[in-house]
């Protein structure tokens, strides 16, 4: 199946000369959550902005469900819909009257039933009739996102959905994107929340410094570069590691376990002589336990090649 | 061409200006209620007539247009600003909108509001004085056509102001004095013959003689003279805003 968005070798340099997008390589499929993730300032609202139409870009091309977003903008943008990083509504402004303005904009006839089922999803029904000014700064969110849906878009652009949000929000903020992606939605999400990308993402783009590190399953990518750690929980907790155990790289956490640190990828993960080591020095252990290392340690690692790879230039 | 999307930004804006109403008609009514006590009674009670018009009668011209010119601007440069102050610009940005769709919609709901705030002058005038106009429609169409070609020159401020004080500082600096000069309150050939000279490059005075002409059939140019620069400034507001969506001057990054 064609992708619905393809980018291909975008550039974007501000007025001022700064090179934010370095030649962008993406495709997105109908459908499947996205979850760009980097830094602050990596190029994230950048390549959003350009896709849809808020920035223009400097160089290459982006089509969305083949529809080229310069030639064929209203096409394209008929497709998409947009809820920027900054909070921006109409304040002294009713929720329903908001909805309804963005979906004229949008070119589409009224509908009051579509702008009904949007708001009960979003839990706004209830407040359709409030000022903007009266909401919760969750509610705000809700009423950008239910103003993005006004027009039924086939893909949904989340800048930063969380950013700055309790955990509370955030949870809301999940179950209200997995809603969307249940009803066919693409979502493209960007974030500098590692955990977000996992609990959201299909796939997950790495981006740092205008640059596409890397795209992959969020899974795949996870296994591949990932490492998992063993915790090893004893009968009776030690106060210093043992020094064989030392040597090979195990560490005592604050609770008292030892913890080891190995690649899933490596010919010899090391634990078969660890735990002869462990029965060596006497230790009985009470649990063993193993766990993925995070999306965080992953990009930490990503951008750390990027960087020796820079100075080795 | 998106026409649901310029009859949504237009009845936004429509709403907007419903909303504040009451403000929206008591500023205009009361300033020009003051005008006349001012010029019309004060100063009017020395004049008497200009031209063979009473003096009151002969200010309401210029009156409306001071009027309709400063709420052009005003309305729609604070029309296109506002939600670029407050961000959600980007929704029109993001849309499936043309540069004519965007004007259509902004200009044409601040034209229709200064359309209103004029005639409601002149329903105010008439209890003042009395009022005869001899050429209801061209009265109308110049009323139209100043106010689509203001809140154009408008729309443009308000992309191009960075801020509030910018946003007020044309209107301010720019609109009052070419209207006070621009003769909304007495007759060009009152002036010295050096300055009639030079308030013939006052854009202002076009509007208002071709403005007053359709009230008294006396005008200090010629009707077709103040419609062609009525017509250029049109012109040239529709070619820099055509210029700034293309460039996406202020408005693109
Ligand atoms: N209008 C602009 N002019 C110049 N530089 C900009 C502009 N907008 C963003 N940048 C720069 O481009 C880089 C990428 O910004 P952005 O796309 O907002 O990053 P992110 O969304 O990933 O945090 C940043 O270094 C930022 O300072
Ligand atoms: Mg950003």
């Amino acid at each position: 199946m064609a992708p619905i968005i393809s980018v291909k070798d975008l550039t974007k340099t501000y007025e001022n000369g700064f090179e934010a997008l370095k030649g962008i390589n993406l495709d997105i499929e109908e459908g499947e959550v996205l979850a760009l993730l980097g830094p602050n300032g990596a190029g994230k609202t950048t390549l959003i902005s350009i896709i849809c139409g808020i920035a223009n870009k400097s160089g290459g091309s982006v089509t969305v469900g083949g529809h080229d977003i310069t030639r064929d903008f209203r096409k394209a943008r008929d497709m998409i819909g947009l809820v920027p990083q900054e909070m921006a509504v109409e304040v002294f402004e009713k929720v329903i009257d908001t909805v309804k303005f963005s979906r004229g904009l949008f070119g589409k006839g009224k509908d009051p039933a579509h702008i009904e089922r949007v708001l009960r999803d979003l839990t706004l029904w209830d407040k359709k009739d409030n000022r903007i000014r009266e909401l919760s700064g969750g509610m705000k969110r809700r009423v950008m996102i239910a103003k993005a849906l006004s027009h039924e878009p086939r893909v949904l652009f989340l800048d930063e959905p969380t950013a700055g949000v309790d955990v509370e929000l955030r949870k809301e903020m999940w179950d209200v994107m997995r809603e969307l992606k249940k009803s066919g939605v693409t979502i493209i999400l960007t974030t500098h929340y590692i955990e977000e990308a996992e609990a959201m993402a299909d796939r997950v783009g790495v981006i740092s410094k205008g640059e596409l590190l890397v795209v992959e399953e969020t899974d795949s990518l996870m296994k591949s570069l990932g490492k998992k750690v063993l915790e090893i929980e004893l009968d009776k907790p030690v106060d210093d590691v043992p020094p064989a155990l030392a040597q090979k790289g195990v560490t005592l956490s604050p609770t008292g376990k030892l913890v080891y640190t190995y690649d899933t990828a490596a010919e010899q993960t090391g634990i078969t002589d660890i735990l002869a080591d462990l029965k060596k020095a006497g230790l009985r252990l009470a649990d063993l336990s193993t766990k993925q290392s995070s999306l965080e340690d992953i990009f930490v690692d990503l951008v750390a090649q990027q960087k020796a790879e820079e100075d080795a230039a | 061409m998106n026409l649901t999307a310029v009859a949504s930004i237009y009845k936004f804006e429509m709403a907007r200006t419903f909303r504040s109403i009451f403000q929206s008609v008591i500023s205009p009514v009361v300033s020009t209620s003051l005008y006349f006590v001012v010029f019309g009674a004060a100063i009017g009670s020395r004049i008497d007539t200009v031209e063979g018009i009473q003096y009151g009668a002969f200010i309401v011209p210029g009156l409306m247009m001071l009027q309709m010119l400063m709420q052009s601007v005003t309305n729609a440069a604070l029309g296109i600003y506002f939600p670029k102050f407050i961000g959600t610009i980007y929704e029109v940005q993001s849309a499936p909108v043309s540069v004519i769709e965007i004007v259509m919609g902004y200009v044409g709901a601040a034209a229709t509001k200064s359309m209103m705030i004029g005639l409601i002058i002149l329903a105010t005038a008439s209890l003042f004085v009395d009022l005869q106009i001899q050429h209801p429609l061209a009265m109308l169409a110049f009323m139209v056509l100043t106010c689509i070609s203001f809140a154009l020159f408008g729309f443009i401020i308000g992309i191009w102001a960075g801020n509030f004080e910018q946003l007020n500082l044309i209107p301010m600096l720019v609109i009052t004095p070419l209207v006070f000069l621009g003769g909304a309150f007495y007759s060009i050939s009152m002036l010295p013959e050096a300055w009639q000279t030079i308030a013939l490059f006052n854009p202002v005075v076009y509007l208002v003689s071709g403005f007053r002409w359709s009230f008294f059939s006396m005008s200090d140019v010629s009707v077709g003279l103040s419609l062609l620069a009525i017509a250029g400034f049109l012109i040239l507001c529709l070619a820099v805003i055509t210029w700034i969506f293309k460039t996406g001057w202020k408005l693109r990054s």
